[in-house]
């Protein structure tokens, strides 16, 4: 057994981190995210030209094939260093074409920095179930047309081309009948309300109205998009525990340095057991999350379905314990420092809060476990 | 025992209730209840409603103007605003320090500040934090050197709430830099318009201007705003703190609350049902249901035994501590409950620029922010860990 980063891997890592530490200062962040656009181009270049944006693609199409465990150290990376770029999005959507295939182009301009791109799953009605979707697609002659309206798509107003999922049968909450589409984000019939979410990143709610699309648009057999979309989604998901990992660590650091140096009644409050205790054990909630962010790395590209539903969901869920926890505590051992805006904790903390609201909560994850074939089966 | 209030409590409720159908302003309930930003207009509005009704000083002496209420009335009041969705009536003046000037101020201080804290004609705040003296209250720094009629300050203040809107701030000052570190102190009202105070804004996580810091440099305060004796202003300070408890859990905040956080759950849907339908999510706001009706007997337990005039108990620690779980459970239970649509953040919708918020959901839109701002509550006013600390100590002799 080897849990140990493979030199390439800690190249990332260290490239990463230097790019972040040197033109991806907090206070830069801060000018970005309340710039216009919420997002850099000049950063944008600079993952592409560090390799991030062809990390995961495949070789063929001018990537590293890199596997969820090499995207593991960049998300870390990126949830320390408070990275609003549309970089998650893009790579789940990503995680799409290569599960659908047949989409080298699309792929080889990912790997370029030319193509960003979004996931629009989610639906009012839906909360955390991706089954869940009203949105249409009807066959005509030239293709489909595509109408409804999906919600808080991450990153959904930056990207070039979106991923929708549409019912073209089906019952509403029905696993079958889902199918997969590539919309250009300027398409007729498209529109998109771009906002800010309060951890400064970008959302979107976008609407299709009457939107036509070719055939060619279609990813994967028509009907048959859900098990892509359940499999994008737990990768997604495998990358989001490795973010808030990356915000754990960063989040824990900030708090053990404050306890050390924070004065109160003559002594650094680090000196009272109370809080080591706290200390203690937001490391320890980091260090089980990190174990099972790596174990969902691992497994998440598993042949098996079941086993892969049953460790992403186990990690989400997991991890989203260790965030609620690691957060708050955090802001409490910070004292007032800890509610303001002003340090990076402050947002390390809200990242973790709307991580945990992404690609299913920690309930809709145990739930998810739980139904998962051989939980019921006694030993 | 009798769980039941009184016939007159009863007949007092319906008093309190008519008045608030009659006068609470529908575009300030609406506000509230919709956890939406106040101004400091929307506060000034309301005091002055209240005040008008002469129902200001609930805790206040008749003779000072104040209602004479019981416990019990003053728990129904504060219980019928929360429930009816008003806006509070600030505490720094009336509660914190109105019973220090009552108690320690001079006829003069008494005759001049008094009425106007009742009618709210004096915005005031509460310098007593300082960037190194936080939970460590005595080890304060400010300094106040008298110079005749004068006191010279120097220093600073922080985490001063609301500070901004400030007419008048209590502050806590050291004018004897030799004394062991809780006998130096004195108590001063300042005018916040006195040259040489500064104010700069702190933003909080839900990126709204709650605090702030305040600088003086060489500021002038005459020698008649020091109340009782020079030195002395530890004990009127320790006079103060948890001296107005009754409200210090606010239950009936947290029922009002309770309801919201049900409309929330019921109107979300999971797998085609309500949340609220859910076991697991039924079952945690089951709990905390129950943690609320809990903490509303603790609370009523001790009113019973708050005597005429009593003063502070270790008992508001345990309300502080609980009361703020409660709030600070509802809170995440609410983003919970919201899903995915407690992520968009829309500033302009909760300053009122607009109807709907820019997802139309308003229900959820204020959500991730009133999380995020409540984790405060578990830190000022003396935090949970300080609190229990009393606790163990005071009630539990350790
Ligand atoms: C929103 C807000 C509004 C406020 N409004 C006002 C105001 O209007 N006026 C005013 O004067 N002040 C105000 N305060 C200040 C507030 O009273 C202080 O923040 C509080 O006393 C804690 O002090 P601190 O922030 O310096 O934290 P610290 O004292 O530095 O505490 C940091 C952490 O250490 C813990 N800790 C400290 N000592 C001990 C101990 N002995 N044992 C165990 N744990 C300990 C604390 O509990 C906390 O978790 C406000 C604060 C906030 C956040």
């Amino acid at each position: 057994m080897d849990f140990n980063y493979t030199p390439e891997q800690q190249q990332f890592k260290d490239a990463l981190r230097r790019f972040i530490d040197k033109d991806y200062t907090f206070e830069h962040r801060n000018k970005i995210v309340h710039s216009d656009k919420g997002v850099s181009d000049d950063a944008w270049a600079t993952l592409t030209e560090l390799g991030m944006t062809a990390l995961p693609i495949p070789e063929e199409q001018g990537g590293f094939n890199g596997s969820a465990v090499d995207m593991l150290v960049v998300m870390q990376e990126l949830g320390r260093g408070l990275v609003v770029e549309p970089y998650f999005a893009t790579v789940v959507g990503a995680q799409f074409l290569k599960l659908a295939g047949g989409q080298e182009a699309l792929l080889e301009q990912v790997a370029g920095g030319e193509l960003k791109l979004a996931a629009a799953l989610g639906e009012k009605q839906a909360r955390h179930d991706l089954s869940d979707v009203s949105t249409t697609a009807k066959a005509n002659g030239e293709g489909y047309v595509i109408n409804g309206t999906k919600t808080i798509v991450i990153h959904g107003g930056q990207a070039d081309k979106i991923i929708v999922s549409a019912r073209t049968s089906g019952e509403q909450r029905g696993t079958n009948g889902i199918s997969l589409f590539v919309v250009p984000a300027d398409a007729a019939g498209v529109s998109i309300r771009d906002y800010r979410t309060l951890d400064c990143l970008r959302a979107a709610d976008i609407s299709f109205d009457n939107v036509q699309v070719p055939t060619s648009a279609l990813l994967g057999k028509e009907g048959a998009g859900w098990d892509i979309l359940d499999a994008a989604a737990d990768y997604g998901a495998t990358l989001l525990c490795a973010e808030a990992v990356g915000a754990m660590d960063a989040l824990n650091a900030a708090t053990l340095e404050y306890l050390k140096t924070r004065q109160q009644f003559g002594v650094p409050i680090g000196k009272f057991q109370v809080l080591q205790h706290r200390m203690a054990e937001m490391f320890m909630q980091a260090e089980q999350a990190r174990s099972m962010a790596t174990l969902a790395a691992v497994k998440v590209a598993s042949a098996d379905a079941t086993e892969r539903r049953r460790t992403v969901s186990a990690a989400k869920a997991r991890v989203g314990q260790a965030m609620k926890y690691v957060g708050q505590q955090a802001v409490q051992l910070h004292g007032g420092m800890g509610v303001t805006n002003e340090l990076p904790s402050a947002h390390h903390f809200k990242r973790l809060t709307m991580i945990e609201l992404t690609l299913g909560d920690t309930d809709h994850h145990l739930a998810r476990f739980a139904a998962q074939p051989g939980f019921k089966d006694a030993a | 025992m009798d769980l039941n209030y009184t016939a007159e409590d009863l007949a007092f409720r319906d008093t309190v209730r008519a008045f608030l159908d009659a006068n609470l302003p529908k575009d300030l309930q609406h506000k509230v209840l919709n956890h939406k930003r106040l101004s400091k207009e929307d506060y000034v509005r309301w005091h002055k409603i209240v005040a008008k009704q002469g129902w200001v000083g609930t805790g206040w002496p008749v003779e000072y103007g104040g209602t004479g209420w019981t416990a019990v009335q003053r728990h129904i009041w504060e219980e019928e605003c929360a429930r009816a969705g008003t806006p509070a009536i600030l505490p720094f003046g009336v509660n914190m320090v109105a019973p220090v000037i009552m108690a320690y101020g001079n006829e003069a201080q008494k005759r001049h500040y008094l009425p106007r804290i009742l009618n709210c004609d004096d915005w005031w705040c509460q310098g007593y934090s300082e960037p190194g003296s936080g939970s460590d209250l005595a080890s304060l720094k400010t300094r106040a050197e008298r110079q005749g009629d004068y006191y010279i300050v120097n220093g600073q203040k922080t985490w001063t709430t609301l500070g901004q809107h400030a007419d008048m701030i209590f502050c806590l000052v050291r004018t004897d830099p030799n004394a062991r570190k809780q006998e130096g102190i004195s108590f001063l009202l300042i005018d916040m318009k006195t040259p040489g105070i500064t104010v700069r804004p702190i933003i909080m996580l839900d990126e709204e201007h709650e605090v702030n810091e305040v600088f003086f440099d060489n500021v002038k305060v005459p020698v008649a705003n020091l109340i009782g004796e020079e030195n002395k202003g530890w004990t009127y300070a320790k006079y103060l703190l948890g001296h107005e408890r009754t409200n210090i859990a606010a239950v009936g905040r947290a029922k009002r609350e309770l309801q919201f956080l049900k409309r929330v759950a019921n109107k979300q849907q999971k797998n085609g049902k309500p949340l609220l339908d859910d076991p697991l999510f039924a079952a945690k706001v089951a709990s905390l249901e129950i943690e609320i009706m809990a903490l509303e007997m603790t609370v009523l337990r001790v009113l019973s035994q708050e005597g005429a005039k009593r003063g502070p108990g270790p008992e508001a620690s345990m309300l502080k501590v609980k009361g703020t779980e409660v709030q600070q459970w509802l809170t995440e239970l609410m983003v919970e409950a919201a899903g995915p649509y407690a992520m968009p953040f829309d500033p302009a919708y909760l300053e009122g620029e607009h109807e709907h918020s820019i997802t139309g959901d308003d229900d959820a839109a204020p959500l991730a922010g009133y999380y995020f701002n409540f984790r405060k509550t578990s830190i000022y006013g003396g935090s949970n860990e300080i609190q229990k600390n009393i606790i163990s100590q005071m009630i539990l002799g350790l």
